[in-house]
């Protein structure tokens, strides 16, 4: 190896004159993974994404629509922020309406595993949106966030229908008043 | 406090048993590399890099010097603790609040005649690729991923695969509690960082609704404390871990929910603990690690003896918990680490093309054989195929120029394709005309 070194010195005098003209702009491994991500998006007829700046391709806003189940006929709306470090850290996925979901509480946090403790580099940003949209369609008692919506939905399921149809119209459950998210 | 007296009198004897490994041809030097009268002038004139100079670093420093490397350069950020004093040794009450660096550079190059040790008050990022190409070998004693993955990726792509010596080794130690390991890496000749990454044990999350709603143990009121509470009643605009204020408030927090709970154990030490994810340091197994790492360097720079890295073993671990246990292994490097499994290759282009024109040629080329390539510069989406709500942004896009779009010779463009969904390519751009 000693050799190497001895030639170096050569090599670098070279490589000063090559990059007099400026930095070089590298593609990060997150960035390029992201864009892979979202090329194999498969949003269907129910999602859509908006990028407020699209050379910023980390943060994303997810629209979802669920067409069937309890959540019909509206449509939610999640920030998506991929940290650096992606795929070895989860993105952040916040509600950005006050809902009323067993899964979601009403400062938007969501409780899905994979967005955190089931979390792995081989999962994509399309196990998340379909994730998501899962939870519209079978909310799930047993993972509360919303311990109210939760219990409700267990106990009977008829009066979270309810609950869930006045939540959506911008209506009042357990004395919280919900946003309206029905089109 | 040591004397003039305790240094044998004269360079030859005080090397004498160093020299006896740098000039001799023993059974395991390599005979078509090894000239035992070049070893000591070489030595002398290479620039070694020691990022950290916490506990690993400072023994790492010690030992390097002791090596007979004489130009050394330590690059730290941090200011030097009074929890730091128990095992990093070349700090005292005094130098609490200075620059590790700074001291530990002065401190070593008193102790030891003849080194010169020139401190980098910052942070690794701070420094450029041109920085970095100055060193022959660097060792890392650092105690965070971001921080290894960053150089890890620097020095992989420094490579240019046309001179042997843009191959900068890397030598890694790290320690956690009792366990720790050393490894060699030889950027994209040998496994990286990057396709080790899974050697890490990740951080134990707990699930958000166990959080949310019955919490098992001291460290779950914590989380709770941390993650929910601080976020509904936000009592500080921004969470400093390092600010008693907010560590006390959140073990307020922490032990009224597991009162309620019926949960013991929530301390202020645990709450640190928690919030700031600390693992204790065990300086035996620093001292284990930093001298791995210091053997590796003499024996890469000295080829007295093999060396962790070509071609076998690059990875050596380290295990104290049950009495002592290392195995040394060769860890495969990853065909799609995103990291040294997928360097730019050149792409000639001609500036004056649209980006139109270029997703075309990506598509036409036998290479890539694309069939929608979607093409973003760093810090610039280009042409996404898709989603659509980004197509149609970046659609216009298409009939301007490579030049008009601020792309200049030698940036790097990625393409992906979810026709090849397991893989993403880099091009370095190369303009066949100067625009």
């Amino acid at each position: 190896m000693l050799k190497i070194w001895s030639m170096k010195k050569d090599q670098q005098k070279a490589d000063n004159e090559n990059t007099a003209a400026g930095k070089k702009k590298k593609v990060t491994a997150a960035q390029l993974r992201v864009q892979r991500d979202l090329s194999e998006l498969s949003l269907g007829d129910t999602m859509r994404t908006e990028f407020p700046d699209p050379d910023d391709i980390l943060s994303f806003i997810l629209f979802i629509e669920p067409d069937e189940g309890m959540y019909r006929g509206s449509r939610f709306s999640f920030t998506f922020n991929i940290p650096p470090h992606f795929p070895h850290e989860p993105p952040k996925v916040q509600c950005r309406e006050k809902i009323y979901h067993p899964n979601i509480d009403l400062e938007g946090k969501v409780c899905l595993n994979i967005l955190r403790e089931d979390w792995k580099p081989v999962l994509n940003l399309n196990a998340v949106i379909v994730g998501l949209q899962f939870l519209f369609l079978e909310p799930n008692a047993s993972d509360p966030l919303n311990k109210e919506a939760a219990e409700d939905l267990r106990t009977n399921r008829e009066v979270f229908k309810r609950n869930v149809r006045a939540a959506m119209s911008g209506g009042r459950v357990g004395g919280v008043t919900f946003d309206k998210t029905i089109k | 406090m040591a004397s003039a007296q305790a240094y044998p009198s004269s360079e030859p004897e005080r090397w004498k048993y160093l020299d006896r490994i740098r000039t001799r041809a023993g059974p395991f030097t390599n005979d078509g590399i090894f000239d035992g009268s070049m070893v000591a002038g070489q030595m002398d004139k290479m620039k070694i890099l020691v990022i950290g100079a916490g506990g690993l670093g400072c023994e790492i420093l010690k030992n390097l010097a002791l090596s007979g490397f004489k130009d050394i350069h330590v690059i730290d950020m941090d200011t030097i603790d009074i929890s730091n004093l128990n095992r990093q040794f070349l700090f005292r009450q005094a130098d609490v609040g200075s620059s590790k660096a700074e001291v530990a550079a002065r401190f070593v190059e008193q102790r030891v005649r003849g080194v010169r040790i020139t401190p980098h008050n910052c942070r690794i990022q701070d420094k450029d690729e041109d920085f970095y190409m100055g060193f022959q070998l660097v060792v890392c004693g650092l105690d965070s991923i971001e921080a290894r993955r960053w150089i890890n990726a620097t020095l992989v792509n420094m490579v240019d695969d046309a001179v042997e010596d843009s191959y900068t080794p890397l030598i890694d130690g790290g320690t956690e509690g009792f366990k720790g390991q050393a490894r060699v890496v030889i950027p994209t000749i040998t496994s990286c960082l990057e396709c080790q990454l899974d050697m890490h044990a990740p951080r134990a999350a707990v699930p958000l609704c166990t959080l949310a709603t019955i919490p098992r143990q001291p460290e779950h009121c914590v989380e709770w404390a941390h993650v929910i509470a601080w976020d509904q009643e936000k009592p500080f605009p921004e969470l400093d871990k390092d600010d008693p204020a907010h560590i006390g408030w959140l073990y307020q927090k922490a032990l009224a929910r597991a009162h309620e709970f019926r949960i013991s154990g929530v301390t202020y030490a645990l709450t640190q603990g928690v919030v700031k994810n600390i693992i204790p340091a065990i300086a035996a197994t620093n001292s284990v690690i930093a001298a791995a790492c210091c053997n590796e360097a003499l024996k890469i720079s000295s080829s007295c003896a093999p060396a962790l890295g070509y071609p076998d073993d690059n990875y050596m671990m380290y295990s104290g918990n049950d009495a002592i246990y290392t195995y040394t292994f060769k860890h495969e490097q990853k065909d799609d680490c995103p990291v040294c499994g997928n360097l730019a290759r050149e792409l000639d282009v001609d500036p004056a093309w649209t980006l139109g024109e270029l997703v075309e040629s990506l598509a036409a080329r036998p290479a890539a054989q694309l069939r929608k390539p979607s093409v973003r510069a760093a810090g610039k989406t280009l042409y996404m195929q898709s989603p659509a709500s980004l197509e149609a942004q970046t659609r216009p896009n298409l009939e301007r120029t490579l030049s008009d779009l601020g792309l200049r010779e030698g940036d790097e463009i990625g393409v992906t394709d979810p026709a090849f969904a397991t893989v993403s390519f880099k091009f370095k751009l190369k303009f066949t005309k100067k625009s």
